[in-house]
């Protein structure tokens, strides 16, 4: 089995008294499809900020490819391959689509510090741009303001700037959350093409998307993992039904 | 109304005509008002420093009330440089400022920049305060209150001696104004450029996808104070005298004003505003010199209200609309 590229240890936190991350641990290895499931308030995203750098831990070990990335900054995590999507769009509301995605490819190709090459003259970053929006069906798009797009296609945006980083290892806060389910299909689809390399992290609450995408899940509640397996044995693990899926365990597991 | 819903992808390179009319009516008023070169060059000096505000707050989204720090840093280098030290060569006088300014830029941004919103706001506004404390106290070098006396300029290149009626001071300015324009231009159309929009438009999604951001805002701060220097030097230089009020609030607060009248984020707010603003400051100041202020409130409260984006926002929004939504 190879090795994980992310792998998370014990990994604590707490404000005050409120433990919001107590002793997690889970790994990702090339290919994975994970998701991460539990009620409100149970501390995923927290657990994403942890991971992503923005939260300090106050224990526990991060690892990133093999390094220990634990005190490292936001930013170098990223250039190590690490992206994240928000549960809440997280966009450069005034900039074209187009700009978006080209933010994130210019800092990934490190010309984002250059003060004497005029942004125009990038035209393989703009290219790049280009066939990534293609590759989302967001190219129709390309030339409006974020602000002025319909939320489900802002969705879009929000998961196409994280792959605009062509991150080795992405965590999906909610990628469909807010999307009518009429057009959650597109986001579903743009997140099943997905390089299969790429090791995946998703936060979800609705269990047909667990299902669909998923090869593991992890039950997250209070802070700590109550389960991880499959998502049959997870969905039917009487426990997990009794905290998360509460009244309507039956109708979602009894699918599978 | 909503803003258009087309722009370019990322903007172009290439000149626009429109943006050849400022330098036009700069060189047109040269010779059709050549009683008015002395107000001409200060207008020219406020457009370079409202320039320079923009492309902190406009840009990179950093909100400022004391740029006139940066900007009496340039006025009292340069000005000490010749009163003090004979050194009275005006363009070496000009990069020596620049450079002043820009080390003190970096000093000060390096501690501010890491707070956000009122706490910010009220570092700037502090640094100006002692600064300007600090010129009032060293009055050996400064003159205190009473301004620094004794400043003079040799000839420019050593070619055109600064006249009594401003020419060679409006062209001087002008010219200088050019230069540090192009670089801004540039500067602001590169990926760094970009990058400083990106800030301005969500820091937090910066952050996510590998932006320092504090390093880029810092270097942003750091170029604009060494603009926002020129700026106080040239006005030390065309006027051969320092005044206290080059480190003063309401300096900081005028030139915000000008910026917001004009519109940020654009380069050419700055083009639009100072001009508009000083105009009717001494055309209001003659009508009414108790009340010009009025005047210009009432305008500041106008465009805020009517025109939030500035007066070239609404030119962009009525004007330049079909245009850009042409293919």
């Amino acid at each position: 089995m190879s090795e994980p590229l992310l792998e998370v240890r014990n990994l604590c936190k707490s404000f005050g008294a409120l433990v919001v991350a107590d002793e997690v641990s889970l790994a990702l290895r090339p290919g994975a499809r994970h998701a991460l499931i539990g009620p409100n308030g149970a501390g995923k995203t927290t657990l994403v900020n942890l991971i992503t750098g923005t939260v300090e831990p106050s224990g526990g070990v991060i690892l990133l490819g093999g390094h220990d990335v634990t005190r490292w900054s936001q930013a170098r995590r990223v250039k190590h391959g690490l992206a994240r999507t928000f549960q809440i769009n997280t966009l450069f509301r005034g900039l074209s689509v187009l700009e978006n995605v080209c933010m994130a490819i210019s800092e990934r190709r490190a010309v984002a510090a250059k003060l004497w090459q005029r942004a125009d003259a990038r035209a393989d970053v703009i290219a790049e741009g280009m066939e990534l929006l293609e590759s989302v069906k967001l190219d129709g798009d390309a030339r409006r303001l974020v602000r002025e797009l319909p939320y489900g296609r802002q969705r879009l945006v929000e998961l196409a700037i994280a792959l605009g980083l062509r991150p080795t290892v992405l965590l999906l806060d909610e990628p469909a959350a807010g999307v009518p389910s009429a057009e959650s299909h597109v986001l579903l689809e743009a997140v099943e093409a997905l390089p299969e390399s790429m090791a995946v992290l998703m936060i979800e609450h609705d269990m047909d998307i667990v299902f669909r995408f998923a090869q593991r899940v992890t039950v997250l509640v209070q802070g700590a993992i109550l389960t991880e397996g499959a998502p049959a044995e997870v969905g039917g693990d009487p426990r997990v039904q009794e905290v998360y899926l509460g009244e309507n365990a039956e109708l979602h597991g009894g699918r599978r | 109304m909503e803003q258009p819903a087309y722009r370019n992808p990322l903007r172009t390179g290439a000149v626009r005509p429109t943006e050849l009319l400022p330098w036009l009516a700069a060189a047109l008023g040269f010779f059709l008002f050549p009683d008015y070169l002395q107000l001409g060059s200060q207008i020219l000096i406020m457009v370079l420093f409202a320039m320079s505000l923009d492309l902190i707050l406009g840009y990179a989204g950093i909100v400022s009330l004391g740029h006139a720090a940066l900007f009496g840093t340039g006025a009292y280098t340069a000005g000490i440089l010749s009163a003090h030290l004979g050194w009275s060569e005006p363009l070496s006088g000009l990069v020596i400022a620049g450079l002043v300014a820009g080390v003190v830029g970096f000093v000060c941004g390096a501690v501010i920049l890491y707070t956000r919103g009122l706490t910010l706001l009220m570092l700037t506004l502090a640094v100006t305060i002692l600064l300007q404390e600090l010129a009032n106290e060293q009055e050996h070098w400064t003159g205190g209150d009473d301004g620094l006396q004794g400043v003079v300029m040799e000839p420019l290149l050593g070619l055109f001696e600064f006249d009594l009626y401003g020419q060679t001071a409006y062209l001087y300015a002008l010219a200088v104004l050019f230069v540090v324009f192009v670089a801004a231009r540039t500067i602001v159309g590169s990926s760094f450029g970009q990058s400083l929009r990106g800030i301005r438009e969500n820091e937090r999604r910066m952050h996510a996808i590998g932006c320092p951001v504090y390093r880029q805002m810092l270097r942003a701060y750091t170029i604009a104070a060494v603009m926002a220097g020129i700026a106080g030097a040239l006005l030390a230089q065309t006027t051969e005298f320092v005044a206290l009020d080059v480190l003063s609030f309401e300096r900081s607060g005028d030139v915000m004003i000008m910026l917001i009248l004009g519109g940020t984020g654009r380069l050419y707010g700055a083009f639009i505003g100072a001009p508009v603003y000083m105009i009717l400051q001494d055309q209001l100041a003659r009508l009414s010199p108790e009340y010009w202020l009025f005047g210009i409130g009432a305008l500041l409260v106008a465009t805020i209200l009517y025109a939030p984006e500035g007066m070239l926002g609404l030119a962009e929004r009525y004007g330049v609309r079909a245009r850009r939504e042409a293919p």
